[in-house]
C-alpha cells in the first residue's frame, strides 16, 4: 500500500515535467497553428542552458535559481528569433509547411548543441536545498520531486491568470478561436504571434532547466520528449491548457502504475493511451473542434489540371535518363536510384492523402514498414517467393491500412495525424517486441531478392517499374472521377455530401489505397536492402516522407516526386562529405522554406505561370 | 568536411610523412560504418584512437609497404543506412574489408549484407550474441566481449553474493533483453535457490526513472542486476540514491564502468556496485601503457572503453593483412579464422568455431576516487573463460 502511494507521487512528478514542456506546445499551437517540432530542441537547450549557468555562477540558491530562470529567458528569446527570423515569414504557406522549418531547426540545433557541449552526457548539481528526500508513510521520496509536483499546479494556476486576467491574454485566447475575427478588429496579430511564441518557448526552457537536478543533459532529449509532448497536447485537446494538464496527469499516472502490471509496456503505453482517446474523444479530452476554415484561410488549393506539354516533356526526358544511364553507372549509384525510385512512390502516396485528401499523416511509415515486414515474414517463415513477396506487401499494407483507416479518417487536422502517429507507434512496438515471429529489434534478416532479380541491375528496373507504375496510377486516380470526390470533400465536406459523395467513405478507401502504394515501395525496400527492421516504421521515417511531400509541394502532383528526389538525393550526398550535415541539411531546409514557401514543385509552377498565364 | 576529419587529415599527413617514404604502393582501404552522429559519446573517443592506430600502422611502414587508409561513413543509427553506405564503400570506394557498427541492429544489418556480398566484415561493437550464433556467418568476426561474456563474467561475481532475491532493470530492446535473460539463466544454473522478484524494462533514452526505482523497491529484493547505461543509468542512479534504493543491496550492473557511464555520473558515481569497465587509469601493462599514453599525446585526452576497441579493430585488421598476402576475400577470412594478434588489454585470438574474438572485460566494483568514480579490485577477466563450451557453441551456431 506504502508502495502504492509513492508509486503515485513518481506519476505526480512525472506529469508534473510533462505538462511543463506540453503546456508551452499548446500555447504556441493554439494561436499559431504551427505544429512547432522544435518545441524539444528548446527544451534540450533549457537544460543546457541552465547547466552552463548554474556550472559558472557562484553556488547556492542565487546561482542555481538564477540560471534556471535565465536559461528558461534565454531560450525564450530563441524562440523569439526562431519565430521572428523564420516562421513569421510562411505563415500563409499551406498547412503544416512550417512543421518543415522547425524541422530544420532541430537538425542545426542537435549540430550546434554537439558543438557547444561536447558528446558526453553532462550531469548538473543538484537543487539547493532540496537535494535530500522526506519520509511519506515511511518511505523515502526525494524533496525534488516534491518540489516538481507542486510547479506544475502553480504553472497552470500563473498561466491561468495570466490568459483571464489580463488583456493580452484575452487577445490570446481570442486569436486561439479565431483568428482572422482578431486580426479583423484590429489587433497587431505580429506582436501577439511573437509574444506567444516567447512564452511558449520560455515555459520549453524552463521545463528543461528544471531537469538539471533530476536527469542528466544529453544529446537525445529533443526527440525523446517531442513525441511525448505531443501525445499531451492532442490527448488534452490542442491549444487546451486544462486538457494539457488532465493529459499529463492520466499519462504520468497510467505509466507508473503501468509498469508494475507490464514491464515492457513503456515503448507503447503513451501511443496506446493517445489511440483510446481519440478514438473515443475525436478532440481529446478537452478540445473543442476547431473551427470550421473560412476561404481567406490560407490561399485556396488550386485545380489540378492536366500537366503543362512542357512538364511532360521534362518528365519524359527524365524518363529516358532513368531508363538509359543506369547501365553506364556502378553498383552503387544504381542502388541509390532504386532508393530513390522507391521514396518517390511512397511520397507519392502520401501526398495523396496530403494534397488531394487533405488529411496529413504523421505515420505513414507503418505502411511503408508493413510492406516490408509482409514481403520479410513471408520470406522467411513461408518461404515465399519474391514476386509472391512482393504482392504480399501492398496487401498487408492495405489491409492495414483499412484498419487503422477506418478510425484515422473519422477525425480531422493534427488529430488524424496524430492517430496515424499512434497507429504507426503501436505495428512498430509489435514488431519491436514480438521477438518470435518479427525478431524483434534485430529484425529480420536474408530478404534478398531471387537469383534472377538480384542484380543491382535488373532490381533496379524492376523496382523502377513497379514504383513508376504505381505513382503513375496514383496520378490517374487524382484525375479519376474518384480522385474528384477526394478533392471535393477535402475543399467542402459539406457541400460534397450534399451532392451525394460519401465522405467518410472516400476518404477511407483513398486511405488504404495510400497505405497500399507505401506497401509496395516498402516490399521493394525489404528487397533492395536484404533485410527488415523496425526502424522502417520508426517515426524518423514517417517525418522524412512528410518532409518529402512539403519540400516538393502538396499542392502539385509533380511535389512528392521532386521532394523525394531533393530530399534523399541531398542527403545521400551530405552525409558522405561531411559530419556535420544535419547542419547543413538544416540550414538547406529552411532557406528552401524562407524561399520557396509553395515547395519546389509549386515555385516553379508559380513561375511558369507566372510567364505564361494560368496553364 | 568535418572539423574533425580536417583535424584527423592534417594529422595524417603529418605524422604519415616520415613512414610516407617507406610505406609505398597503393593504399589498403577499410571501409568503416559507425552511427557517429547517434551516439558520439561513444564514437569519437572511438575513431580518434582508430585514427591514431592506422597512424601508428603507417609510420611502421604500413603493411608490407602498404599504407593503411579508412573511409568512415556514418549510419545515423539506422541499419538500412548502413547498408546502403556499405554498398558505397564497396563498390564506389573499393575498400578491401568493412568493419564497425555500434548499434546490434545495424551490425546484424551489415554482417549479412558481408554474407551475401562475400565480403570480410570486422564487427568492433555490436554487443547481440545473434552475431557471432544465431545469425553469425562465415564473412563477419567480432572484436567485443558479447552480452553473454559480460553477461556470464558477472553472474560469477554475483553466485559469490548471499542474495537470493534479486530484480533486474534493463532498456527495453534487444541487448537489454538477452542480457537479463542470460542472467538469470546462468545465475539460476550457479544457485539454483535465487529466484527473481521484479523485473523493469524501461523505454532507451526514456526512463521515467522515479517510477521504475519505486517499482523496484516495491518488490523489496536483495540485489539488483542492472543493464541501462548512458542517460538511463545517470537518472536511475539519481533517483536510486536519493530513494535509498541502493541501500543494503548490492547492484550488479553491466558496463557501468567504462568511462563512457562512469564519468558523466560525476560524483555521485554509485559505490561499490560489481561492474564490468575498464580502469584506463590504473591499468599498467607493457600493451596498456604505451596505448594510453600515445592517446594522450595525440589527442590530449584519456582513452576511454571504445578508444581501446577503435584501437585494436585497426590492430586486428592490421594483423590479418600481415598475415595473407592477398586482399581477395576469401583469404582473409580464412586468415581471420583463429586469428591472434596482441590487444591493448592482452591477448586475443579471433575463434574459429564462431568468429568471437576472446577479448575480455575488467570485472571489479565502483569507488569514488577525488570525487570521480573509479573501479577498485578489478581484475581482466578473459574472455576465452566466458564462452559457452564449444559442443554448446555449435548448437547456438547450427548453420555454420
Amino acid at each position: 500500500m506504502e508502495n502504492l502511494v509513492l508509486q503515485a507521487l513518481s506519476g505526480l512528478a512525472s506529469a508534473s515535467s510533462l505538462f511543463l514542456v506540453a503546456s508551452g506546445l499548446t500555447v504556441i499551437f493554439g494561436v499559431s497553428r504551427v505544429v512547432n517540432f522544435a518545441h524539444g530542441s528548446l527544451y534540450m537547450l533549457g537544460a543546457y542552458l541552465a547547466w552552463t549557468l548554474v556550472t559558472t555562477l557562484p553556488r547556492g540558491h542565487l546561482g542555481f535559481w538564477g540560471g534556471v530562470i535565465g536559461a528558461a529567458l534565454l531560450v525564450g528569446l530563441i524562440g523569439l528569433l526562431v519565430e521572428v527570423l523564420l516562421l513569421r515569414r510562411i505563415y500563409r504557406a499551406p498547412e503544416l509547411f512550417q512543421l518543415l522549418a522547425t524541422f530544420g531547426v532541430v537538425l542545426i540545433v542537435q549540430d550546434l548543441a554537439l558543438m557547444t557541449w561536447g558528446a558526453q552526457d553532462l550531469l548538473g548539481p543538484r537543487a539547493p536545498g532540496l537535494r535530500g528526500s522526506v519520509e511519506i508513510v515511511g518511505l523515502r521520496f526525494p524533496l525534488y520531486e516534491l518540489f516538481l509536483i507542486g510547479v506544475g499546479p502553480v504553472v497552470l494556476a500563473l498561466l491561468w491568470l495570466l490568459f483571464h486576467r489580463t488583456r493580452w491574454g484575452t487577445l490570446v485566447r481570442a486569436a486561439t478561436q479565431d483568428r482572422e475575427m482578431v486580426g479583423a478588429l484590429g489587433v497587431n496579430q505580429r506582436m501577439l504571434f511573437t509574444s506567444v511564441f516567447f512564452l511558449g518557448s520560455l515555459l520549453a526552457g524552463l521545463g528543461g532547466a528544471l531537469q538539471l537536478p533530476r536527469e542528466s543533459v544529453n544529446l537525445h532529449m529533443d526527440l525523446s520528449i517531442i513525441t511525448e509532448a505531443f501525445v499531451v497536447v492532442v490527448v488534452g485537446g490542442l491549444g487546451s491548457l486544462s486538457g494539457a494538464a488532465l493529459a499529463a496527469l492520466l499519462i504520468g499516472e497510467l505509466h507508473a502504475f503501468g509498469i508494475l502490471i507490464v514491464p515492457k509496456i513503456t515503448l507503447v503505453l503513451v501511443f496506446l493511451v493517445m489511440a483510446l482517446v481519440l478514438v473515443v474523444r475525436p478532440h481529446g479530452l478537452l478540445g473543442k473542434p476547431e473551427a470550421a476554415a473560412r476561404g481567406g484561410q490560407g490561399s485556396a488549393e488550386p485545380v489540378i489540371g492536366p500537366a503543362p506539354p512542357a512538364l511532360r516533356w521534362l518528365a519524359l526526358a527524365a524518363l529516358a535518363v532513368a531508363v538509359v544511364l543506369p547501365p553506364f553507372l556502378g553498383d552503387y549509384a544504381v542502388s541509390v536510384l532504386t532508393e530513390l525510385a522507391i521514396f518517390v512512390l511512397f511520397a507519392a502516396s502520401l501526398h495523396l492523402i496530403m494534397g488531394p485528401g487533405g488529411m496529413a499523416s504523421f505515420g505513414h511509415a507503418a505502411y511503408f514498414g508493413l510492406g516490408a515486414y509482409g514481403a520479410a515474414l513471408a520470406a522467411q517463415w513461408l518461404g515465399a517467393p519474391m514476386l509472391a513477396g512482393l504482392a504480399l506487401a501492398p496487401l498487408m499494407a492495405g489491409i492495414f491500412g483499412l484498419v487503422f483507416g477506418y478510425f484515422c479518417v473519422r477525425l480531422s487536422g493534427v488529430y488524424a495525424a496524430m492517430l496515424t502517429l499512434a497507429f504507426a507507434q503501436i505495428a512498430w512496438s509489435v514488431a519491436f517486441q514480438w521477438v518470435e515471429v518479427t525478431g524483434g529489434d534485430n529484425g529480420i534478416l536474408g530478404v534478398w531478392p531471387d537469383a534472377w532479380a538480384a542484380p543491382k541491375l535488373v532490381y533496379y528496373y524492376l523496382a523502377l517499374a513497379l514504383c513508376l507504375g504505381a505513382t503513375l496510377f496514383l496520378r490517374r486516380v487524382v484525375h479519376a472521377p474518384f480522385g474528384y470526390a477526394l478533392r471535393a470533400q477535402r475543399d467542402s465536406t459539406l457541400r460534397a455530401e450534399a451532392i451525394g459523395i460519401d465522405a467518410f467513405r472516400i476518404r477511407w478507401l483513398g486511405f488504404a489505397l495510400a497505405a497500399a502504394a507505401a506497401g509496395i515501395a516498402g516490399g521493394l525496400f525489404a528487397y533492395g536492402k536484404g533485410s527488415v527492421f523496425p526502424t522502417y516504421m520508426g517515426i524518423p521515417r514517417s517525418v522524412d516522407a512528410l518532409l518529402m511531400v512539403l519540400l516538393g509541394g502538396v499542392q502539385t502532383l509533380s511535389g512528392p516526386i521532386i521532394g523525394a528526389l531533393a530530399f534523399t538525393g541531398l542527403q545521400e550526398q551530405l552525409v558522405r562529405l561531411t559530419d556535420l550535415w544535419r547542419l547543413i541539411l538544416g540550414c538547406i531546409i529552411v532557406l528552401l522554406v524562407l524561399f520557396f514557401p509553395q515547395g519546389l514543385a509549386g515555385a516553379a509552377r508559380a513561375r511558369w505561370e507566372a510567364r505564361h498565364g494560368d496553364a | 568536411m568535418g572539423r574533425r576529419q580536417i583535424l584527423a587529415g592534417a594529422g595524417v599527413a603529418a605524422l604519415a610523412a616520415p613512414g610516407l617514404a617507406r610505406a609505398q604502393g597503393e593504399a589498403i582501404r577499410i571501409g568503416e560504418i559507425n552511427s557517429y552522429t547517434a551516439q558520439p559519446a561513444f564514437l569519437q573517443p572511438y575513431r580518434n584512437a582508430w585514427l591514431l592506430a592506422q597512424e601508428q600502422v603507417n609510420a611502421a611502414g604500413g603493411i608490407n609497404g602498404r599504407r593503411l587508409e579508412t573511409v568512415f561513413r556514418d549510419d545515423a543509427g539506422r541499419p538500412e543506412d548502413a547498408v546502403r553506405l556499405a554498398g558505397e564503400l564497396v563498390n564506389a570506394e573499393k575498400v578491401s574489408l568493412l568493419a564497425g557498427g555500434f548499434l546490434s541492429n545495424v551490425g546484424l544489418a551489415l554482417a549479412d549484407f558481408a554474407n551475401q556480398n562475400k565480403r570480410l566484415f570486422v564487427a568492433s561493437e555490436p554487443l547481440t550474441d545473434a552475431l557471432v550464433w544465431s545469425r553469425g556467418n562465415k564473412y563477419t568476426f567480432r572484436l567485443r566481449a558479447s552480452t553473454y561474456m559480460q553477461s556470464a563474467m558477472l553472474v560469477e561475481e554475483a553466485a559469490k553474493l548471499p542474495a537470493k532475491r534479486w530484480a533486474t532493470v534493463a532498456p527495453n530492446y534487444e541487448y537489454g533483453q538477452s542480457a537479463v535473460r542470460w542472467f538469470k539463466e546462468l545465475l539460476s544454473r550457479a544457485k539454483p535457490d535465487v529466484e527473481f522478484v521484479a523485473e523493469q524494462f524501461p523505454a532507451l533514452g526514456r526512463i521515467d526513472a522515479g517510477a521504475t526505482v519505486q517499482a523496484l523497491a516495491a518488490a523489496n529484493p536483495e540485489a539488483i542486476f542492472n543493464v541501462t547505461f548512458g542517460a538511463d543509468l545517470t537518472n536511475f542512479v539519481r533517483q536510486g540514491s536519493t530513494r535509498g534504493l541502493f541501500e543494503r543491496r548490492r547492484v550488479v550492473s553491466l558496463l557501468t564502468g567504462e568511462p563512457e557511464y562512469l564519468d558523466p555520473l560525476g560524483d555521485e558515481a554509485p559505490e561499490d556496485w560489481i561492474v564490468t569497465g575498464y580502469p584506463w587509469e590504473q591499468i599498467d601493462t607493457p600493451s596498456h601503457t604505451p596505448f594510453r599514453e600515445a592517446y594522450r599525446r595525440r589527442w590530449n585526452d584519456y582513452p576511454r572503453l571504445g578508444s581501446v576497441v577503435g584501437y585494436d579493430t585497426v590492430m586486428a585488421i592490421a594483423a590479418l593483412l600481415r598475415k595473407t598476402p592477398t586482399l581477395e576475400t576469401e583469404a582473409l577470412v580464412e586468415a581471420m579464422s583463429g586469428l591472434k594478434f596482441q590487444s591493448v588489454l592482452g591477448p586475443v585470438e579471433f575463434r574459429a568455431i564462431d568468429h568471437q574474438s576472446t577479448m575480455g572485460a575488467f570485472v571489479g566494483r565502483t569507488v569514488l576516487k577525488n570525487g570521480k568514480g573509479s573501479m577498485a579490485d578489478w581484475r581482466y577477466a578473459d574472455g576465452k573463460d566466458y564462452l559457452p563450451s564449444d559442443d554448446v557453441v555449435r548448437t547456438l551456431r547450427p548453420q555454420a
